[in-house]
Formats: C-alpha cells, structure tokens, sequence
C-alpha cells in the first residue's frame, strides 16, 4: 500500500513523482511542511493536542471508564504503576473512548499482549504503531508499520545488519568505544548520566552502524528525540515545525551519505558492514532512495529504533541497581549475572511503553468485544508487571530473576525487535567495564523523566562515581 | 523409548531420551541444552530456539505452517531445512532424529 497517496494532497503528490529523479529528497519534505503550513492557515488541517502538565488524581478516585492511560505524563508522574495495576485486575481490556487521541483499547495482561501481537492476521500495525497519528504530511513508511508480506520483504533486507554475526565482529569495536567514554568520566564529583553516558554510547553505536560522519554523531541523538516526540502521536513535546526540519535534515544528510557510498562501491570500493552498505548491496532496497517515503521510514526507524530505547536503558538500569541496592552487591560478587541483568533491565524498564494495532475483524478478547477498524494498545509496561505472568514479585528488581527472558518489551511476533542482540550486547559491554572501574555509582536526586506516552524515559540524573581503590 | 541427538556449533553432541508429546525445544531446554533461548516458551513467537534438521529427517519432523515459516523469515541464520524446535512435536517415530544448532539464535 502506498500510504502517501490518500494522505497527501494533489498538489504535492505531482512534486513527488517527479521529485524521484529530479528534486532532491530534502526539498519535497520541506515542500511538505509549506504545504502543511497552508492548509493550517486555510483552517484544513487536523488540529494538534496541546499538553500541559496538571497533578494527575489517584486511579481510586476514578470510575473504570475515565481511565485514560495515554497522559504523557503517567509515568513523569509515578503513576502508571498503579493505574496499570487496577485495569490488570478489574478490566484487562479496557476502552477509553474519549481520550485526546481518540478512542482506543488497552491490553494490559501479559498473556491477552501476547495474543494481539502473535496475530498479525487479526491485528494490523498500519498505519502506524503509537497512539496517534504521524504529523500531516510526515506520514514514513516504515515496516514495524507494515503487515506482511510487504513487512517481510522489507525487513530481511535490513536484518543482517544487527545480525548476531555482524555483531560479534563489532564486538570489540564497541568495547573500545565504551571504554573511551567511560575512562574520560569526573570521579568524586556529580555529572548528569544521560547525557554524559547513555546519550554518548548510543550516538557512538549509531554512528558506527551508519558509518555516520562520527564527529557529527550527535545529531543522531537529536533527530531521534524529535522524531519520536510529535504531540499528536505520542503526548511528547516536539512541534511541527521542528518535526519537518529534521525531516529534511535527516533527508539531506542521510542522502548523501548513500550518494556517496553508492559513489565509492560503483569505484570498486569493498562494501563495508555497515546498514547503507547492505542496503546497496541488496536487489529489492538497492533503488530505495527513489522512494522516498520508504527510504526516510527506513532510515528513521533505525535512528530511533537503536537510539533511545537502549539509552534509557543504560540510564534506567543503574536506576534500578540504586533502588535495590542489595542487587547491587549481588551484582559485585557475581559479574557473570550480567547476562540475565540486562534482560531485567530491559523488563524493568521496558524503554517502549506500547505497540499500537488496529483490528482487521471483530474480535473477542478476554471477553470483550473490540470492533473492526478499533485501535488497540498493547501496553508492554503493563504487561511485565503482570503478577500472572511472573513467578517472583514483578515490581522487585531481581537481577537473577528466572525466566526473564520472557518479558515483552522486545515485542513478540514478526515485529519483534531487529535490534534486541544489539542492545542486549551494548548493555552487557557497558556493565561489564563499569565494574572493572568503579565501586560504587550512586545516583544522587531522583532522574527527570521524558513526556511521552510511548518512550519510557530520562532526561535527566545527577550521578557520582567512586573509582576501585 | 526413542533418543534424539543435539549437534552444537561447535561440534559437541548430546544425545537425550524422547519424550513423547513433548517438543524439540522442551527436550533441548531440561536437557540443558546450549544454545537453544526460546524466550516466548513455545509460542512459535521469537525465532530463538532454530534448529537445522539433519536432511534424511525433513520428512518425519512434519509439515511447516505460515506462522512458523513467517518466525522463520527472520532469522538471518536461515537454512533450507530450518525449524523453530518448539513447533516440532516428539513421537516414537523420531527416534534417531538429528538436529543442529545455529551459531547464533535471533
Ligand atoms: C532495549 C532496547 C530496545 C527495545 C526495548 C526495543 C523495542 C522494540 C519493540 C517493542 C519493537 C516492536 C515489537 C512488536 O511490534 O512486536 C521493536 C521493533 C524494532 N526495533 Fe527495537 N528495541 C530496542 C533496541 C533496538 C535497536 C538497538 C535497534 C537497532 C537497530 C532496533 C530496531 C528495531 C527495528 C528495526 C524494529 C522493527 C522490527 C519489525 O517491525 O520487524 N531496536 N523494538
Ligand atoms: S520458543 Fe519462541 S519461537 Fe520457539
């Protein structure tokens, strides 16, 4: 399906035709945005939520029907965990029909979760997988948005980039990197962790998959934050214009870098490992970037897919460890439980509060009914609380907890994370040669949290390092 | 009473009992067999418990459906006789079954 027929009007629709050969790729979204701007004056355009923050009642104080667990600020708020709770038990699959993203399901159990994401036959993921809609005229295609067989197709092209073989030939790579990062940290003193530590890493990683100039890496960071933070999509706090600068940004910068690998492979230069590279080199994504909805889905999704979910991970784990401190000294005796720890950070944390589909059919879930062409909600966060689903309390912070590799917050199904190994190896890297320097990392002031109701986030949180003596 | 034989990666052989209506990846799993994840316990729903058949035993492990072919399209690792072993039902008829292991699970 080509998603930006219906969506964008005729007047820029002749532009892109064109635009293929012609116009370069970084002028037809900025087009986009004149367009938009137009009809907003014109009085045509869907009007964008605007949020600001109030105290959020107590769920008690609630009736089941005004619910609404897409406020991005439930979580800034410490208050999903127990919203989430009373819809687990007394109304698993619940409907809120008013919200400001328009009405919508939730699936807060882990079992009904995992039956809505197992069936992509009942369960669409087009048009797109947040709550709201992506900004008029900004509308990427992107296969964690595509059913199969188009979904397929599209995603074996990309896989072997963060393929399990592929990484263990970064493996080093990786290590070296961490290691330079973690060696040029103040001891003794306070210093902001996100932005020092986890935004650092996960630019560098992105950079290296890209082979994106690396001195320019913190763009990357950047283009991810905005992308994911539309108002209209998530709750978050970017805006329209910003959202279509970053567009053409990413547009512009993204294209040249393939004109320019594409420039050195025709030259008889090797072909390296890295995404572009595989992307040319593969018959059915050779000729995306004449495509180019597909080609920035592409390249968004990878930018934001590998970005801030394993940011907040780095972020959320030592959260965690300060929180249970006994874990931490657990951790300390025994290192070799670092495997089966970044799996419960990733549970604990779950980066992604959701995954959004729209139902293909009536459907009946946990006894109700949930209408064809309903929105749905997966809530992940919900569903690795869930006290059915886990053995050992969920809330607790368990770094040898059993099974853990269970939890949902890689998703399960054909959309199950590209990346989980990619993550799970940076999180392990990091811990591994976190320990072999310091002694003790202690969080001083709870962290800032990132308005959203999709990205579980920090932004913020004030750490300090004791070095091994 | 039928056995099965697990090839790692690396070479190294395990050889354990069948026990039948169980799975391959259940049997891999309290045999303590490497190598062998299955984080979604068996809901054909994460790719990570891939075996590769050995050839003469295509036939018996049984037919593929959509779902598992579809699991199956994600594994970079894919071969010609790949199977998610938890979709693959032990009977008394698989006794002799030879499977390996990929390098690396998804
Ligand atoms: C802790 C870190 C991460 C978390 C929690 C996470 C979470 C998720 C989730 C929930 C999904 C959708 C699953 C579903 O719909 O069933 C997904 C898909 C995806 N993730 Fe991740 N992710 C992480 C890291 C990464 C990294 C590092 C990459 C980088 C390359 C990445 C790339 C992708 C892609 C490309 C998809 C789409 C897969 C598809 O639709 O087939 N992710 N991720
Ligand atoms: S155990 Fe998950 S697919 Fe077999």
């Amino acid at each position: 399906m080509n998603l930006l027929k219906p969506l964008l009007e005729p007047v820029i629709q002749p532009a892109l035709d064109k635009a293929t050969s012609v116009i370069p790729l970084h002028w037809q979204i900025r087009g986009a945005h004149a367009f938009q701007s137009l009809k907003q004056r014109a009085g045509k355009a869907r009007p964008i939520p605007v949020f600001s923050e109030v105290p959020l009642p107590d769920v008690s104080t609630l009736a089941l029907q005004d619910i609404d667990v897409s406020n991005p600020f439930l979580y800034r708020q410490g208050l999903w965990h127990s919203y989430f709770k009373r819809l687990r038990d007394e109304c698993p699959v619940h409907f809120q029909k008013s919200s400001p993203f328009g009405p919508f399901w939730s699936v807060t159990r882990y079992e009904d979760i995992m039956f809505v994401d197992t069936h992509h036959d009942l369960f669409s993921a087009e048009p797109i997988i947040t709550i709201g809609p992506q900004p008029e005229g900004l509308e990427l295609e992107t296969f964690i948005a595509m059913d199969p067989p188009k979904h397929d197709a599209q995603r074996q092209a990309v896989q072997g980039v963060v393929a399990p073989k592929n990484l263990a030939q970064m493996e080093n790579l990786i290590r070296s990197r961490t290691a330079d990062v973690l060696d040029r940290l103040p001891v003794n003193e306070p210093f902001d962790w996100v932005q020092n530590v986890s935004i650092d890493l996960t630019s560098r990683m992105l950079a290296t998959l890209f082979d994106f100039p690396f001195e320019q890496r913190h763009k990357l960071a950047y283009w991810s934050d905005v992308a994911a933070s539309p108002p209209e999509a998530t709750g978050g706090s970017s805006n329209t214009a910003e959202a279509f600068d970053v567009a053409a940004d990413i547009a512009s910068n993204m294209s040249s870098l393939w004109r320019d690998k594409e420039a050195r492979i025709a030259a008889g230069e090797e072909p390296g490992f890295d995404l572009i590279s595989l992307l040319l080199a593969n018959a059915t994504t050779r000729t995306m970037i004449n495509r180019p909805m597909e080609f920035m889905g592409n390249m968004a999704l990878l930018i934001v897919g590998g970005n801030d979910t394993t940011r907040n991970s780095m972020t959320g784990g030592l959260w965690a460890l300060n929180q249970f401190p006994d874990e931490f000294a657990k951790l300390k005796q025994n290192p070799g439980l670092i495997p089966n720890m970044v799996s419960e950070i990733i549970r604990w944390q779950t980066p992604l509060a959701y995954m959004r589909r729209v139902a293909k059919e009536d459907v009946t879930l946990n006894g109700q009914t949930i209408n064809k062409g309903d929105k749905v909600v997966m809530w992940y966060a919900s569903g690795n609380r869930d006290e059915r689903a886990f053995e050992q309390d969920p809330d607790q912070f368990i770094i040898d907890r059993k099974n853990v590799r269970k939890h949902l917050s890689f998703g399960f199904g054909v959309h199950r994370c590209m990346g989980n190994r990619l993550a799970e190896m940076q999180l392990r890297i990091l811990w591994e040669e976190l320990l072999k320097r310091f002694d003790d990392i202690e969080v001083l002031d709870e962290p800032e949290y990132v308005q959203s109701n999709f990205v579980r986030g920090y932004t913020r949180m004030s750490v300090k390092l004791t070095a091994i003596t | 009473m039928g056995r099965i034989t697990f090839i790692e990666h690396s070479g190294t052989e395990h050889v354990v009992d069948i026990e039948v209506g169980q799975s391959l990846m259940q049997a891999a799993v309290e045999n303590g067999i490497p190598g062998i994840d299955a984080d979604c316990g068996g809901a054909c729903a994460c790719g990570t418990c891939h075996v590769i058949v050995d050839k003469d035993w295509v036939q018996a492990t049984g037919g593929i459906n959509a779902d598992e072919q579809g699991m199956l399209g994600l594994t970079p690792e894919i071969t010609d006789t790949s199977r998610l072993s938890c979709q693959v039902t032990l009977s008394e008829s698989l006794d002799g079954l030879i499977v390996r292991l990929p390098e690396f699970q998804m």
